[in-house]
């Protein structure tokens, strides 16, 4: 007789494994099709196998098929996005480290006006402030160039990070500040010298968030830039999206790894310690 | 070793008053104890001593000096946290030296103290360890080495040892007491439990609703409790409170309990003319009242002790005491004794009240008559 | 100096502050502006009343777009919390290779949604993709051309997006489910409830924030959806797969239509403040009584 507590478990195994399947297929068909020759590729099918490992089309894909061809390729607009993101990141991190600790360990009245305001800023469509960001970069004269890109990112950034830092600062005893106000201790050498110690946690979460959001992010860079200082995203966007007479599916797919590869890596190797660190603020609201 | 004085202490937080007209004496050396349960504004007034909160009417002055204003590193109080608020990525030596430092003293003059200060507290070991590596004690000792080596003024405790286990909390209590006994330091403590508070004190002051209740010697607030309040909340288990009436003949006073008849009155002196009053409640505490008339005698001076007829309904033994329940004309009051005398349940019996300890209230505004 | 010192925390804010101030709120308000005047591919700031809204609501494309938002959300978040609370309830059954199948079920997060796009386009390609597979295996009358279908172009869109969103809301599923008190369930056992009644009637219901968050989460990703209609379908084919953010970007930029294409982006605001705004007032409620 077949122990209902085995067959339950099996049963268990099974739907999580029909879910592993559903999420890894279309990496595998991205990862596959992007070795086969477009030949394989017409004569096969979506699943199978390339007869042999080819990486011409990552090749072609990072920097391009050489002189005289119009094609986009990723390698220029790869340093692109990095030249964005790091800067932009950096300065939001930090700002938003500040800002959670002065919301938290300094109470003054309208400090949760002041959060709300941050927090609801977090959740608007951005449709609404396209246009009229759109001519102050021109006004500036940093629209179509990397710095337009850096201030939209860390002005949209901030109110992300100052929420994690909020959150993440709220629990941690406020006796512990005090301790350092009677020792003495003024604003900036508590925060440096006794919280920041401690922050590392939530400064892995707000970096990687930050990262993934301004690597993965495509409307401002496509809004906000066009040609050679587009970010990564536009570029594998035009270049997938080029209706030239053959469509080259293997370079579209090893593009599309490569554009994915960084924070895929991350959230490899962090992923799951990031995941702690954000449903915590999610769950907790 | 400092003196400090506070006049009329308000304190608001947003609609609420929090502190109602605060006012403290305290002279050099003594050890003064915020006594009162949770909410009554103990912590909120400590905080407010040591410039951590900030008060919204009345002066705080150390050493008559007015602080209000000062910062509370300008103080020059210490003090010791509920949590021991360590720094978490700072070693014991650091987390101790921490406040030296921002007063830019002496490197010498650093090492100095704190040697000395990790010596008398047994912490030598430990100066390299991070706080999450120690226990529970050993943390409460870096909290307090971090305000000795302050030397401050006065030190400000927050229920400290409330986070120990019952039998570190006894000792570190017997500690604490040596340590007043050593620095003469003044010191402000706040607790909840009484025990802590009597045994600690030289002056205690009991708090309820934001108020001082009463601010006296733990021995008058033990036995002469100006309110029901504090009369209720020292002592363990608490003083009983018997329901009745009042009739006063120059200073012999007589107590009719309620529903009594007129041989149950209890008649004794007082030192004040009292007033006719038909709701009093009469406390006797349980450690008051006595199985023989022997041990009666033998403890009240003058043999001053009436008689009161009970019955008793529940026994709880709790090793060398034990504590009776009695109910007495449809009141119920407790009585502690020696585990050595063997009382019968569900018995009538007669028991005997020490008259020098009883303390009468107004039922109504809960005064001491 | 002392001034200084006391005001400190606020001035550390105020640059922050001051920016998100005017790059959200300020910016926001311009947009409204705007869209209350005649601007077509300049800014005109004369006022117009709300004619941008009438015509925005008499063309076809927006009721188009609208429609599209409407379904997409639905499935969207159906499917998603479907799947994301029974995969949560399996994976909360103490299985050893947890970590692993988690970053698996996970990482669609971390790739942007030009990437999903890109993937899904390829695997729903019409005539190369899943079409081709099914024929090869033997299915040979099967079709799948919804890419390429005016009114099913909207529902790839739907596939692609909960197959990148549906982890994550499991994740939060489980951090929730992981935060009931074990002493409840322990109760529940010895009252001889069933693992399935357990989850049904004790442990689900207790849920209900997770559910909120999940919902509001998902209707915002929903709402912003520009990227993934982009890379999957360009809006098309033609306009049928067609959204507000896709509308919006289209008329600001492509038909120099800024009056009206700011009322479509204050109507994406409105939506979006119309659910937020609730959320977050009894968030910061529930924050507050809990202390």
């Amino acid at each position: 007789m077949l122990n209902k507590k085995k067959v339950s478990r099996i049963f268990l195994f099974l739907v999580l494994g029909i879910f592993v399947f559903y999420y890894i297929t279309p990496l595998y068909v991205m990862i596959v099709t992007s070795l086969k020759t477009m030949n394989e590729i017409r004569e096969g099918n979506l699943f199978s196998l390339p007869n042999s490992i080819n990486f011409e089309s990552w090749k072609i894909a990072w920097s391009g098929r050489g002189e005289g061809t119009s094609d986009v390729f990723l390698k220029p607009y790869f340093f692109n996005s990095l030249k964005i993101a790091i800067p932009a990141l950096i300065i939001s991190t930090f700002l938003g480290a500040l800002n959670g600790y002065a919301l938290t360990k300094w109470k003054f009245k309208g400090a949760n006006l002041i959060f709300l305001l941050f927090l609801f800023g977090t959740f608007i469509p951005y449709q609404a402030i396209l246009l009229p960001m759109a001519r102050t970069l021109g006004f500036l004269g940093i629209s179509n160039s990397p710095f337009g890109l850096i201030l939209v990112h860390t002005v949209y950034g901030l109110g992300f990070t100052t929420l994690f830092f909020r959150n993440y600062y709220v629990s941690i005893s406020d006796e512990i500040i005090k301790a350092a106000k009677v020792d003495g201790a003024g604003f900036f050498k508590i925060f440096f010298k006794i919280l920041l110690p401690v922050s590392l946690p939530i400064l892995v979460v707000a970096v990687i968030f930050q990262f993934t959001q301004i690597w993965n992010d495509f409307l401002f860079g496509v809004t906000f830039s066009f040609g050679e200082n587009a970010p990564l995203q536009v570029a594998l966007n035009n270049m997938v999206l080029t209706s030239a007479s053959v469509k080259y599916y293997n370079v579209d797919m090893a593009a599309a790894i490569m554009a994915a590869l960084p924070t895929l890596i991350i959230y490899v190797l962090a992923g799951n310690y990031f995941i702690k660190g954000l449903t915590a603020g999610s769950v907790k609201g | 070793m400092a003196t400090l004085k506070i006049n009329n202490l308000e304190k608001r937080f947003k609609q609420t008053e929090v502190l109602k007209g605060i006012n403290l004496n305290v002279e050099e050396g003594d050890f003064l104890v915020l006594l009162g349960p949770s909410g009554c504004g103990k912590s909120t007034l400590l905080n407010t001593i040591a410039g951590l909160e900030e008060s919204s009417l009345g002066e705080i002055l150390i050493d008559n000096n007015i602080v209000n204003d000062m910062d509370p590193s300008e103080r020059d109080i210490a003090f010791v946290f509920q949590s021991y608020a360590l720094y978490p990525a700072m070693s014991v030596k650091e987390n101790i030296i921490f406040g030296l430092k921002q007063r830019k003293i002496s490197k010498e003059k650093i090492d100095q103290s704190l040697s000395k200060i990790a010596e008398l507290l047994k912490i030598t070991e430990l100066l390299d360890r991070k706080p999450a590596q120690l226990s529970g004690g050993q943390r409460q000792r870096v909290a307090m080495g971090r305000a000795l080596v302050r030397e401050p003024k006065i030190f400000l405790f927050d229920e400290p040892l409330s986070n120990l286990d019952a039998k570190l909390r006894i000792e570190m209590r017997r500690e604490i007491k040596k340590l007043h006994k050593n620095l003469k330091t003044t010191m402000v403590y706040v607790t909840h439990d009484q025990t802590e508070a009597m045994s600690l004190g030289t002056k205690i002051a009991i708090m309820n609703n934001g108020k001082i209740e009463q601010f006296d010697t733990p021995k008058n607030i033990y036995n002469k409790p100006s309110s029901v309040f504090v009369a209720d909340f020292v002592g363990s288990p608490s003083m009983n409170f018997i329901k009745g009436s009042l009739t006063s003949n120059n200073k012999l006073i007589s107590f009719l309990p309620n529903n009594a008849s007129e041989n149950d009155v209890i008649n004794f002196t007082h030192n004040n003319e009292l007033q006719n009053n038909s709701s009093v409640l009469f406390g006797i505490r349980p450690e008051h009242i006595f199985l023989k008339k022997t041990h009666a005698a033998r403890v009240t001076k003058d043999e001053n002790f009436a008689e009161i007829e009970v019955k008793a309904e529940l026994h709880e033994y709790i090793g060398h005491e034990q504590i009776i329940t009695f109910s007495y004309l449809g009141q119920e009051i407790l009585g502690k004794f020696s585990s050595s005398i063997d009382v019968k349940i569900d018995n009538k019996m007669t028991v005997f009240i020490d008259l020098n300890n009883i303390s009468v209230f107004d039922k109504d505004t809960k005064q001491r008559i | 100096m002392y001034w200084l010192k006391k005001n400190l925390p606020k001035i550390v804010l105020a640059p922050s502050f001051a920016v998100v101030l005017w790059f959200v709120y300020g910016f926001i308000g311009w947009t409204f502006y705007i869209s209350l005047t005649k601007s077509k591919l300049l800014p005109n700031y004369e006022f117009w009343g709300i004619h941008q809204y009438v015509r925005l609501w008499q063309m076809p494309r927006w009721h188009i777009a609208v429609e599209n938002l409407f379904i997409f959300t639905t499935l969207f978040i159906i499917l998603c919390i479907l799947i994301g609370v029974i995969l949560s309830i399996f994976l909360d059954q103490k299985i050893r290779s947890e970590g692993v199948i988690k970053t698996i079920y996970l990482y669609p997060m971390a790739l942007s949604f030009i990437v999903t796009g890109t993937a899904w386009k390829w695997i729903l390609n019409p005539t190369m993709g899943i079409e081709k597979f099914a024929h090869q295996i033997g299915f040979e009358n099967f079709q799948f051309d919804w890419l390429v279908t005016p009114g099913m172009s909207i529902y790839t869109i739907v596939i692609a997006g909960v197959w990148q969103s549906s982890g994550f809301i499991m994740a939060i599923f489980l951090a929730g489910l992981r935060s009931v008190d074990d002493e409840v369930i322990k109760a529940a056992k010895v009252d001889g409830a069933s693992t399935f009644s357990i989850y049904t009637k004790i442990v689900l219901p207790m849920m209900r924030p997770v559910f909120m968050s999940a919902i509001v989460i998902l209707v915002h990703l929903s709402i912003k959806s520009y990227d993934l209609v982009i890379a999957l379908t360009a809006g098309g084919p033609g306009i049928s797969s067609d959204m507000p953010a896709v509308f919006m970007t289209k008329m600001a930029f492509g038909r120099s239509e800024v009056g009206l294409a700011s009322a479509s982006a204050i109507m994406m605001f409105a939506t979006v403040s119309a659910i937020i705004v609730p959320y977050l007032y009894s968030e910061l409620r529930r924050e507050q009584d809990a202390k």
